[in-house]
């Protein structure tokens, strides 16, 4: 179990105040200006050092996406967007690092910002966290009354920070969508290239970072970026916050190391598994979008990006759904197409049609009332899908029925068989919505 | 796609207009954002208008939203039916949005999806006393304390039917009631009580600032490297490393440790630009004469990383190349910049003998000197260099002008290219 001594968010749970001054006692802010006047590039190879790879789902290293910002300003300003449009169905981090500890963040995005030649940040949160964005906010405002961010602050490097409010599109955490809202637009995402880095907000240059790998910046660039990868294993580094919720005794959030078995974190941290190991029937590791895992292969694997996507699925933002033997598991996933069927945007065809065609076809087969070589088209379906979308939400929709079908192609036959032997007047069939 | 539509004509306002606090805190919002971009404030105001509407969005304020900000109607009119949380038609007093995604779904927001039917009715619909209207969204993102519901702009968490029975009961009573878990959690932490984040340590300040002993020690080990034995350090590297002597070693960081001729020749320069040869060399003097004292380091530009101790190289030639590529660095400071390596060379040593062609008509390889690559090997060829026995042969000033027109001054030593040659040269006989 990690130490407490590692543990970068240590108000996680907001047993203490949010507030400047205690903020300050718990290390952040701490010589800022020092680390500043270590330089851009000490900063940027710090975080390459660190092996911090992206908290926001894809895992792409931070420190590499610092560095693809130009290094000379061709008269543009160059923008640091805040990701906080946590949307991917078991994720409830972010929203703990805002409400609780928003100076961690808040300074991550000074630190940032100055390695990138940002003088402005936008905080993206998303509608919802109402609560939060107030809280946000008053972190935001302290900062400004003690001069720590604003144009003429004590760091001697001009920098505004701003906290802008979404309205409830899941889409809008694809970076391009993000963009998009916050120019005041439809969240649809852009084509890349050209890729943020160059055209951003504005068209200008932009980087857009998760919360979590943002605020965790400031304690790897204090500690060292030696520190951090000195966590966790090679290519998967660091402390990770996990959110497991479902069918565990005591679902929480919580900071561990990356790499932690899946057995560990729960019994460590969730009180153990409901109704004990034995109950355990698969688990979700990385959000809704990632394809689910039977439990003879969850329980003893490493939490991190690698053991995961070796298992044909993936650790994504770490929002660990564990489901148990009570679980009707093809109406949960129908319940995933459900939600991706919503939050399609609607640009591009396959995932408009796709995720439509793909629910309906889910939920009769939730009762059975389907053919078994209905499996195998649907399976067809989510590949064509799948890699033929402007973002990720196609290929999203798509890994999790493939996750059941590879898993639980018995469960959806056994459906369809006890459907078909029982004598059933066929309902009328419904046009497309 | 969710699919939304205003609503119908009957229940639309004839206007819609901030009040004068609203109006001035959108200013404030527009003020953010860079100038002509006023734009990107779209989304808040809309917000604002919901908020003063009573929760829902008519048609009236979402042109009153495009006019003020200058956008052509349908532009904002796609953003309120983009977005779910813009409500397009009335809602109840209390608006509930119940959380049904998966995680919420399997921990019991069935059976409150259930409650709300039977009590309220189907989804959508303002209930008789105008209280309540309720709708199953999306994650709502606040899956370790599931189910939860969001009532109005607040969240109501860890519910069961029972307890969102009595919490609707309190709101439309009016009496107070408790925002977040239901269940007293404070936040996200195990209902149990939080078994991590107890070290008292972490929240007293005694931490703060226990960081910067990383740098300190670094700024002493670096000194202290400065000043060891070089062979002890030596006999370590070798340990690990078995091949001794690469290019960069016992260098000092502030030369280019992949400033290769080929490199320099594919970007069209001289090979050893000389002025940047004097620097460097002059950095590692500096550097060696101020090796014990502790401020050598602080007093390096701060802008820049800090540099890195290399460990030294490894061979026997190590001291004779060192002291080799110090003595060239001082005779050759004095040529012009363009000065061709013939000159270069000169002025460090003597040329050594060269064969018109070579003996026999066969070449010896000379690539199998460890150092010597084709592009050196070519370079020797076109000196007259063809035999091993010629390299057994030089002297330390042919070594030294060689070494210096090949621009790698010191490396002959340190890879005993005249010791390996003449080694070759014994066995081919």
């Amino acid at each position: 179990m990690l130490s407490d001594q590692d543990r970068i968010f240590t108000n996680l749970y907001g047993l203490h105040s949010p507030g400047l001054d205690e903020a300050k006692k718990r290390g952040a802010w701490d010589g800022t200006k020092f680390l500043l006047e270590m330089g851009r590039d000490w900063v940027i190879d710090e975080m390459k050092a660190s092996g911090l790879r992206g908290r926001g789902g894809a895992g792409f290293p931070t420190g590499l996406k610092w560095s693809f910002m130009p290094k000379k300003s061709d008269g543009r300003p160059h923008y640091l967007v805040v990701n906080a449009d946590e949307s991917e169905p078991g994720t409830c981090k972010d929203r703990e690092i805002m409400r609780h500890d928003p100076h961690l963040l808040i300074e991550g995005c000074l630190l940032a910002s100055f390695a990138m030649a940002a003088h402005a940040c936008y905080i993206y949160i998303r509608g919802e966290y109402v609560a939060e964005k107030h809280a946000l906010q008053k972190a935001v405002d302290e900062a400004y009354a003690a001069k720590l961010v604003g144009q003429d602050n004590v760091h001697g490097y001009p920098f505004d920070i701003y906290v802008h409010h979404g309205a409830g599109a899941y889409i809008c955490g694809e970076e391009t969508a993000l963009l998009e809202s916050l120019e005041g637009k439809k969240g649809m995402p852009r084509l890349k290239p050209p890729f943020p880095a160059n055209m951003g907000l504005y068209g200008c240059p932009t980087t857009v970072n998760n919360v979590e790998s943002i605020a965790v910046a400031g304690t790897i660039l204090r500690r060292g970026g030696a520190w951090f990868a000195g966590l966790g294993g090679k290519n998967n580094t660091g402390t990770k916050l996990f959110c497991v919720s479902g069918h565990v005794n005591t679902p929480c959030n919580v900071e561990e190391e990356l790499g932690i078995t899946f057995r560990e974190l729960v019994d460590k941290h969730c009180g153990g598994m409901r109704g004990g190991w034995d109950n355990l029937l698969c688990s979700i590791p990385g959000g809704s979008s990632v394809p689910l895992v039977p439990a003879e292969q969850i329980i003893d694997a490493k939490m991190d990006f690698d053991t995961l996507r070796n298992l044909g699925s993936g650790l994504g933002t770490a929002a660990v759904i564990v489901l148990d033997r009570s679980t009707d598991i093809v109406a949960a996933i129908t319940r995933i197409s459900y939600f991706y069927k919503h939050e399609s945007c609607g640009q591009c065809t396959p995932c408009r049609e796709g995720t439509g065609w793909m629910w309906r076809v889910m939920k009769r087969m939730t009762e059975g009332r389907a053919q078994r070589r209905e499996i195998d088209m649907l399976l067809d379906v989510t590949k064509q899908i799948e890699g033929h979308t402007i973002c990720a939400l196609g290929d999203a929709a798509a890994w999790p029925i493939q996750g059941l079908i590879r898993h639980f192609r018995p469960e959806i036959e056994r459906r369809i068989d006890r459907y078909s032997a029982n004598p059933h007047s066929d309902p009328v069939p419904m046009a497309a919505e | 796609m969710a699919n939304r539509r205003l609503a119908p004509a009957a229940e639309q306002p004839a206007s819609f207009a901030f009040s004068p606090e609203n109006a001035e805190w959108a200013k404030g919002q527009i003020e953010k954002y860079p100038e002509g971009r006023q734009a990107s404030a779209v989304i808040p105001l809309l917000w604002k208008a919901q908020e003063q509407n009573g929760g829902w969005l008519p048609q009236k304020a979402i042109e009153a939203v495009a006019d003020e900000l200058g956008m052509p109607h349908i532009r904002v009119l796609e953003v309120a039916t983009f977005y779910t949380m813009f409500a397009l038609e009335p809602v109840g007093r209390f608006w509930i949005q119940l959380c049904g995604t998966v995680p919420c779904d399997s921990c019991g927001a069935r059976e409150l999806k259930d409650y709300l039917q039977g009590r309220l009715g189907p989804p959508g619909h303002v209930s008789a006393d105008g209280n309540f209207s309720w709708l199953e969204v999306e994650c709502l993102g606040a899956c370790c304390n599931a189910p939860m519901a969001q009532i109005n702009q607040d969240y109501y968490e860890d519910l069961t039917p029972q307890s969102l029975g009595v919490l609707m009961d309190d709101l439309a009573a009016g009496r107070p009631v408790k925002v977040g878990s239901q269940v007293g959690r404070v936040s996200s932490e195990p209902a149990a009580g939080a078994a991590t984040l107890t070290d008292a340590s972490l929240f007293d300040g005694s931490r703060v600032g226990a960081w910067r002993k990383r740098f300190e020690d670094q700024a002493a080990d670096e000194t202290d490297a400065k000043g060891k034995d070089e062979a002890a350090s030596s006999e370590r590297r070798a340990a690990v490393d078995p091949k001794p002597a690469r290019p960069d070693a016992g260098r000092a960081v502030g030369t280019n440790a992949i400033d290769a001729p080929a490199q320099r020749a594919a970007a069209g320069q001289t090979p050893v630009p000389a002025s940047t040869h004097t620097e460097s060399s002059g950095v590692v003097a500096s550097g060696e004469a101020s090796g014990g004292e502790a401020g050598t380091q602080s007093s390096l530009p701060r802008g820049e990383p800090p540099p890195q101790p290399v460990a030294s190289g490894a061979s026997d030639g190590e001291v004779a190349a060192e002291a080799e590529e110090a003595r060239v660095a001082k005779a050759i400071a004095g040529l012009p910049k363009d000065a061709s390596p013939e000159q270069r060379a000169d002025a460090v040593g003597r040329r050594p003998p060269g064969l018109d062609a070579a003996r026999g008509g066969r070449a010896d390889e000379l690539t199998r000197i460890k150092g010597i690559g084709p592009g050196n090997a070519a370079r020797l060829h076109a000196l007259g260099i063809h035999h091993f026995d010629q390299i057994a042969a030089w002297t330390r000033d042919e070594v030294a002008w060689v070494g210096t027109y090949l621009a790698f001054p010191g490396r002959i030593d340190r890879e005993g290219w005249v010791a390996q040659a003449a080694a070759l040269a014994a066995s081919d006989k």
